[in-house]
């Protein structure tokens, strides 16, 4: 409506209130987030940064060191984060489903202690399963002796074809209070007269779970499944803290995280590469974008909200 | 009859299925801590009795205490926390009040910009974080970390504290104005007050991930004055391998700052997330 010229005089407030935050989060953020997908066109030749097009990429889906490497940490980093969907997420559900069965004793209690592990950095509980785990420590293979299975304890963080899953259901452990506790809210926000409803024709107890609660849950299931695959795909810090960044047993654990750290920190004799690294991270952006608008395009419009 | 027994059993299996998980979710705490103030011997003896008269030593924390500089790293981290916890409550309820409260052109659009960084991890973008670091000099400083984790927690924060501030009392904000208070004096005196507790939400949310971090401290901050707790356990731990005594007391000391943050604040952060706040 108003031209240019004439446009009523800036709101000089508004200007302030927004510019810290817009700045920081535009420096700090999105403007490295550009640069780095920028720099993964480039490469360093003969001390002189060259655009390079995408030579970079070539390189790391076409050089079998590279590629090897890339496809193992992405295949790696699937089983991952299938085995959070699959252990994880239901065992946050059944909690939060008997958590919130109505005049539960304690619910508070069980609630803060489950919700312990979730609080503790990585390296606390890397290290500290990796001690129970251990053998030479003993306590996995003891407790197994005591209810008669030891014949099924291996040292598992340092056997190939174990590490990952152990790991994996170590961070299960640490993140299920996460699912839990959203699950949770969403259980208590449904209103009394629907179970009250279902009652009066019948439906009680896991028939009403089945039933009822699950479909009005759908929609945080959906939000739990999203959180959970972007947290995935850019984990790093159990992994690290429990394997280091070689992520052994010869690379049996490596995940996007920790192969993208590798490539553009440098380790041990590896020099750093930061424009690989930058391919590495474009080629994660670029999963993490495709997982997310599958979320926001194709699962969450066909779940229905309902407001109570 | 049927339906009393019925329930009765139902009762004890949930009690029974939480109490397991219970043990679950506590026993590597507990198996730390308790082993961690035993002699070696004890510790692999018997690794789950309790410290008792013949078996109780502090040697592990004394061995701590002289080669690991705890106390620098848990200020590191203290600093770092409660500076960052402070941006991005200063800036992003400022910005969220610019967003709810006046229209300007490109208000959704902002709103968006600035929620895109809710879904996007900032660890993508490490690499141009870390050269941008480096040229302006900021490297091993903790200000690199403030940064990171202040841009980091803005987007949430903006968008929590925007649906709250929608909720404010118009009439309230048009008194102050007639009365001839500033727009700042509107957000900072009558605004600020009342979005209280929906600041300690986003507060709670933000204080233990960056407390945990160990990627940025790893690739920004490395430097041994830098270092924040989480980073110099790992470092440290990883230095005594086999001093199981030393590791066993890193670890409790690793664990201490968080529990205690956790039981003053578990109720703050439990309502947060059961009330919505994060859908």
């Amino acid at each position: 409506m108003a031209t240019p010229s004439g446009q009523s005089k800036i709101r000089w407030h508004v200007v302030v209130f927004l510019a810290p935050a817009v700045l920081v989060y535009t420096a700090v953020m999105i403007y490295p987030l550009f640069n780095t997908m920028r720099l993964s066109f480039f490469n360093r030749i003969d001390q002189e940064r060259v655009f390079v097009g995408l030579d970079n990429f070539r390189t790391l889906f076409g050089d079998a060191i590279w590629s090897d490497q890339f496809w193992n940490a992405l295949g790696n980093n699937f089983w991952f984060f299938l085995i959070h969907m699959l252990v994880q997420n239901p065992i946050g559900i059944a909690l939060a489903a008997i958590l919130s069965s109505p005049r539960l004793r304690f619910a508070a209690l069980y609630r803060t202690a489950i919700f312990v592990p979730t609080i503790l950095s990585f390296v606390i509980v890397g290290f500290a399963w990796k001690l129970i785990l251990s053998p030479i420590w003993g306590i996995a293979p003891d407790m197994l002796d005591a209810i008669g299975l030891k014949f099924l304890y291996a040292p598992w963080l340092g056997k190939e074809e174990y590490a990952l899953t152990t790991l994996s259901l170590v961070s299960v452990w640490q993140f299920v209070g996460i699912p839990m506790m959203l699950i949770y809210a969403a259980l208590l926000s449904i209103p009394e007269e629907i179970l009250e409803a279902g009652e009066c024709d019948g439906i009680t107890g896991m028939a009403a779970f089945w039933k009822i609660k699950l479909p009005l849950i759908l929609p945080s299931i959906g939000i739990i499944s999203i959180l959970t695959f972007v947290a995935n795909f850019n984990a790093f810090d159990l992994i690290y803290a429990a394997q280091g960044a070689l992520a052994g047993p010869d690379f049996s654990t490596d995940i996007l995280g920790t192969f993208m750290y590798r490539t553009f920190f440098g380790f041990q004799l590896q020099l750093g590469d930061p424009h690989m690294g930058s391919a590495i991270a474009s080629a994660m952006f670029l999963i993490i974008l495709v997982g997310v608008c599958l979320y926001l395009f194709g699962i969450q419009r066909r779940l229905r909200t309902y407001q109570f | 009859m049927q339906a009393a027994r019925q329930t009765l059993s139902t009762r004890i299996g949930s009690h029974g299925v939480l109490i397991l998980y219970t043990l679950i979710a506590l026993f590597p705490v507990f198996v730390i801590v308790t082993n961690s103030f035993k002699t070696r011997r004890a510790i692999f003896r018997d690794p789950l009795a309790l410290p008792d008269e013949e078996s109780f030593s502090l040697i592990g924390y004394e061995t701590v205490m002289k080669q690991g500089d705890f106390f620098l790293y848990f200020q590191n981290s203290m600093i770092v926390t409660v500076a960052s916890l402070f941006f991005i409550l200063l800036f992003g309820a400022m910005a969220a009040f610019a967003l709810a409260e006046y229209r300007f052109k490109g208000n959704t659009l902002m709103g968006l910009y600035l929620a895109l960084g809710i879904m996007i991890p900032i660890r993508i973008g490490t690499v141009a974080i870390l050269e941008m670091m480096v040229s302006t000099g900021l490297v091993n400083t903790l200000w690199a970390l403030i940064l990171v984790y202040t841009a980091q927690g803005l987007p949430l924060a903006v968008f929590i504290l925007s649906e709250f501030m929608r909720g404010v009392s118009d009439d309230l904000k048009n008194a102050g104005r007639i009365d001839g208070l500033s727009e700042y004096k509107i957000f900072f005196r009558l605004v600020l007050p009342l979005v209280r507790p929906a600041m300690a939400t986003v507060a709670v949310f933000n204080m233990i991930p960056i407390w945990n971090d160990l990627w940025f401290p790893l690739i920004l901050a490395p430097a041994e004055e830098t270092k924040t707790l989480t980073l110099g356990s790992q470092v440290f731990i990883g230095q005594f391998v086999t001093d199981w005594n030393a590791v066993l007391s890193a670890l409790s000391l690793a664990i201490l700052p968080v529990m205690v943050l956790y039981v003053i604040f578990s109720r703050q952060l439990i309502r947060g997330i059961t009330s919505g706040a994060v859908k």
